[in-house]
């Protein structure tokens, strides 16, 4: 079956005008979209687009939060054969230079005056971008900038020309078909250009209902819609699913009040990367340092035994009559509250991707009875390729290929993938295309893993970060950095790491702490501290992030491949290591080389056998000015452990 | 941030007729003169500062303006209609508002209820319809709702909406403050040190705010700030006061060049 997006969102406004397609939260009022409204909408916009000059096949930029409209948008350019190109709103102006001239963008629709700064700017560099349009016009009275509208006046022009061309748009999707170019995502990339990843209908719409069939997910389901739009998952989640199914999508009122608007929504499908289950969890764990001593002792006499029994009653595992009971009371006491509380109270299905997740955070969720389970993808295979089956989850795996999904390992290592929801090829790059898609229609992941006795795919690193450690004790053995960070970081005192060891000796790390959880460890403990800088360089916290290092060694000579990775030496960095100057992607995935260029005296006195070193970084504000940050940091021993030999 | 300002004025932001005027103002308690035959005046739609050094007599000032305090003599001119005396309820119902330096929220009422209590010169519905939500009062309620919910989006405080205001930071009891003003749909607009006990980051969303109130809703303007970098930046004139006395008027490059204001500032002798 070939359909396209518009023509799905046309069918759902037939079959079910009046069902809610979408809700926004404004004024403090959940306000809903029916699909007959939003349908409406999508009509008068496609014909302002129309009418503006945006053709098929022409490409628009998307910009903003997650907003009704926007999605309107994209929809509407999707009706005219249009490919809408969502762009990360937390992206600086230069960013978005790439984009909008590989494309040679003349369209943009975006949220609000801060985006239109962005545009404006980069007008010099983009010539060609001649229209655009905001969502919110505040602060935006006195700008008199050609070509720059709002909404409502697109609307506006856009029923005017509806009157005159009454056939004109559902013409215009019935030209569109499956193999058509639905979308395109830029990937963050973590060297060089971003690339644009190209996405047809077919490929988008396939994935989604091929997810959707997995979980058995309903036009009943309602969703917060709260990550990046510009993200893939957001959009299968948000959209392509969204409108597969023709479930209900809610978007908060402002990225502040998504925790308060989670509570009031109770979303039953729910997707987050790890990052904000640990936040969650983090805010819970705060909390409760702070509760009474009977709540305090509730908790933790609760919470053993959820970690005991919880995960084999999530798996369907049989479990005693008497903790069946006590699970049973936990229920009643601490588990049905703290989901309700954590606004998961009604979530059927809930997934992390994007990072690996610890297994005290995975199983703390599955634990209290909220399905959370794993997936494996990217934006070049429109996300679905693993899913974690319900009863089957696991914090090391990230599931089983789902339906249309093949899976085989090259002799690197590297998995490669076949499946109706690869990319299209990358925009303008045939090379880069040839590298990952071979003749065949393989993929090329560029993930290192393999496939574990009960099926599951497990994940080991980045292929191209797998290294060797050289010279010294474990010279010749196996150097998986990410692997050591994701150990790293599933300390809640330790945001990022960045993990050194390719062709040296021994292994080194930096370390980023979490300003929350550590600055709430050192005020429980009365110890001063002036800011961010300074709470990193405190002897105590550098002796607390040691045994944390040092646990992970102890857990590395568990690991027969990866007892070499071990960490010797490290320090803690002066400052976050942060999107808006280069040393991460947007989605949060740390730069490897611009990192080991940037902090190169660092790195040298990590092996340089240096007590300490001082640094000087510069450092962009979200406003876009710069400032200066300077500390001397500390480097400290650590110890390792012999790896443990298998008994004969 | 100054250039963005000159872009907004530079793109037509109309600075209109007179709409306040201060004329020869002297206060006095007792024998102390807190302000000395003052007289300058507020343009429609203009960000209008009031600087001084400590004790200078610019809260007076403002008070005068405000109705609270009778100058001795004097008269005040709004919208062409010359007052001597005035008391805070006229000059509320004229369509002027304040911001308080030192804070009179009601620290245990959420956000919602301490802007709606800004309304209360809208509300048409008696006190005892009120009590029991009884016929208008409550479509009344929904209305003013509606006008609190604008405000607390414009204002960015919406995770805060039911949140008892003595629980919330510092800065955004301040932001509070403005919205309760705010609430009242003012003409004029009087701020009694905004940005008082605010770090850098409070102050510059304040700033934004204060721009933004004169930009989209066109009110005029009157502050009173003891941080010079801020006033500099968002007024469009500035009078300054030293003990009692008008000592300067005009631009902030003006002012800021006006011997008189800098040995005022830095205590230097001429």
């Amino acid at each position: 079956m070939s359909t396209t997006f518009p023509r799905l969102l046309l069918a759902h406004a037939a079959q079910r005008p009046n069902a809610p397609a979408l809700r926004e939260k404004e004024y403090g009022i959940w306000q809903a979209l029916s699909w007959s409204q939003l349908a409406d909408l999508v009509r008068a916009l496609a014909h302002g687009l129309a009418q503006a000059g945006l053709q098929r096949g022409q490409h628009i930029v998307v910009v903003g939060d997650n907003r009704p409209r926007l999605s309107a948008v994209m929809l509407a350019a999707q009706s005219l054969g249009a490919i809408p190109v969502p762009l990360y709103q937390d992206a600086v102006a230069a960013e978005f230079r790439f984009p909008i001239n590989n494309a040679d963008i003349a369209f943009a629709v975006v949220e609000d005056q801060e985006q239109v700064d962005k545009m404006l700017e980069l007008r010099e560099h983009c010539p060609q971008l001649s229209r655009i349009w905001f969502d919110d016009p505040r602060g935006l009275r006195h700008y008199n900038e050609p070509g720059l509208s709002s909404l409502d006046d697109l609307i506006a022009s856009g029923r005017e020309h509806l009157a005159q061309q009454p056939g004109f748009f559902d013409a215009e999707v019935q030209k569109g078909e499956g193999p058509d170019v639905a979308a395109m995502f830029f990937t963050s990339g973590t060297t060089g250009n971003p690339k644009g990843v190209v996405h047809t209908h077919n490929s988008l719409i396939d994935r989604a209902q091929a997810g959707a069939r997995f979980d058995k997910l309903t036009s009943d389901e309602e969703v917060l819609a709260y990550l990046p739009p510009a993200w893939i998952g957001q959009n299968i989640f948000s959209y392509a699913q969204w409108i597969a199914c023709g479930y209900i999508v809610n978007c908060p009122e402002s990225a502040s009040t998504v925790t308060i608007d989670l509570k009031e929504i109770g979303p039953t499908y729910y997707f987050a990367p790890p990052r904000i289950f640990e936040g969650l969890l983090t805010t819970v764990m705060i909390r409760m340092e702070d509760a009474g001593m009977i709540k305090k002792w509730l908790f933790h006499h609760f919470m053993n035994l959820a970690r005991r029994v919880g995960p084999a009653k999530m798996d369907g595992k049989p479990v005693s009559g008497l903790d069946r009971l006590h699970y049973a009371l936990g229920q009643l006491c601490i588990y049905g509250p703290l989901r309700n509380s954590l606004g998961l109270s009604r979530v059927r299905v809930a997934y992390t991707a994007g990072e690996a997740i610890g297994p005290d955070l995975f199983s703390f969720y599955r634990s209290i009875g909220i399905n959370l389970k794993q997936l494996y993808g990217s934006t070049e295979t429109a996300v679905f390729v693993c899913l974690q089956p319900d009863h089957e989850a696991r914090a090391d795996t990230v599931g089983v290929p789902i339906d249309g999904v093949e899976i085989k390992l090259a002799p690197s290592g590297e998995i490669l993938v076949k499946s109706p929801g690869l990319l299209k090829e990358y925009y303008k790059n045939p090379e880069a295309t040839a590298e990952v898609l071979t003749a065949e229609g393989w993929y090329h992941t560029g993930d290192a893993g393999f496939i574990d006795a009960s099926g599951h795919l497990k994940i080991i690193d980045r292929a191209k970060d797998v290294g060797r450690i050289m010279g010294g004790a474990n010279d010749g053995a196996m150097f998986a950095p990410k692997y050591v960070e994701n150990k790293l970081k599933f300390f809640p005192f330790i945001k990022e790491a960045v993990a050194f060891g390719d062709k040296r000796e021994r292994v080194c790390a930096f370390v980023n702490i979490d300003m929350e959880a550590v600055g709430n460890w050192a005020e429980k403990r009365n110890l001063p501290y002036a800011g961010y800088t300074d709470l990193a360089q405190k002897p105590e916290v550098y002796e607390m992030i040691r045994e944390c290092i040092e646990k992970v060694n102890a857990d590395l000579a568990q690991d027969e491949l990866l007892a070499g990775s071990q960490i010797s030496r490290f320090l803690v960095l002066h400052k976050e290591l942060d999107a808006d100057d280069g040393e991460m992607t947007r989605t949060r995935k740390v730069k490897r080389g611009f990192i080991n260029e940037r902090y190169q005296v660092l790195v040298d006195a990590l092996y340089g056998g240096k007590s300490s070193q001082y640094i000087e970084t510069q450092v962009k504000f979200e406003d876009g000015r710069t400032g200066m940050v300077a500390a001397d940091l500390k480097i400290v021993d650590t110890k390792t452990f012999a790896p443990a030999r298998r008994a004969a | 941030m100054s250039e963005q300002r000159s872009d907004q004025k530079a793109s037509g932001k109309k600075i209109g007729e007179v709409i306040l005027d201060v004329q020869n103002i002297s206060l006095r308690f007792g024998g102390v003169k807190a302000l000395t035959d003052i007289s300058f005046n507020v343009r429609e739609h203009e960000i209008r500062a009031i600087i001084g050094p400590n004790g200078a007599g610019k809260s007076s000032m403002l008070n005068c303006i405000n109705g609270v305090y009778q100058p001795q003599e004097g008269a005040i001119a709004f919208k062409g209609q010359t007052f001597h005396h005035m008391n805070s309820r006229q000059v509320a119902e004229m369509g002027v508002a304040r911001t308080f330096q030192n804070l009179a929220l009601f620290k245990g009422m959420s956000v919602v209820d301490n802007i709606m209590t800004g309304r209360n010169l809208k509300m048409k519905s008696n006190i005892f319809q009120q009590a029991l939500r009884f016929g208008a009062a409550q479509r009344e309620e929904s209305e003013q709702r509606l006008v609190v919910e604008r405000i607390i989006d414009f204002l960015e405080i919406q995770p805060y909406r039911k949140t008892a205001v003595g629980k919330m930071p510092y800065g955004l009891q301040k932001r509070v403050d403005l919205g309760r003003a705010l609430a009242m749909e003012p003409t004029v607009l009087l701020l009694d040190e905004p940005m008082a006990g605010m770090n850098v980051e409070e102050k510059q969303d304040m700033s934004r705010f204060i721009l933004d109130v004169n930009d989209e809703f066109g009110t005029t303007i009157v502050l009173i700030e003891h941080d010079m970098g801020v006033v500099m930046d968002i007024s469009d004139r500035v009078v300054v006061l030293d003990y009692g006395k008008k000592i300067g008027d005009g631009t902030p490059d003006e002012v800021r060049n006006n011997e008189d204001v800098i040995s005022a500032y830095l205590g230097t002798t001429h």
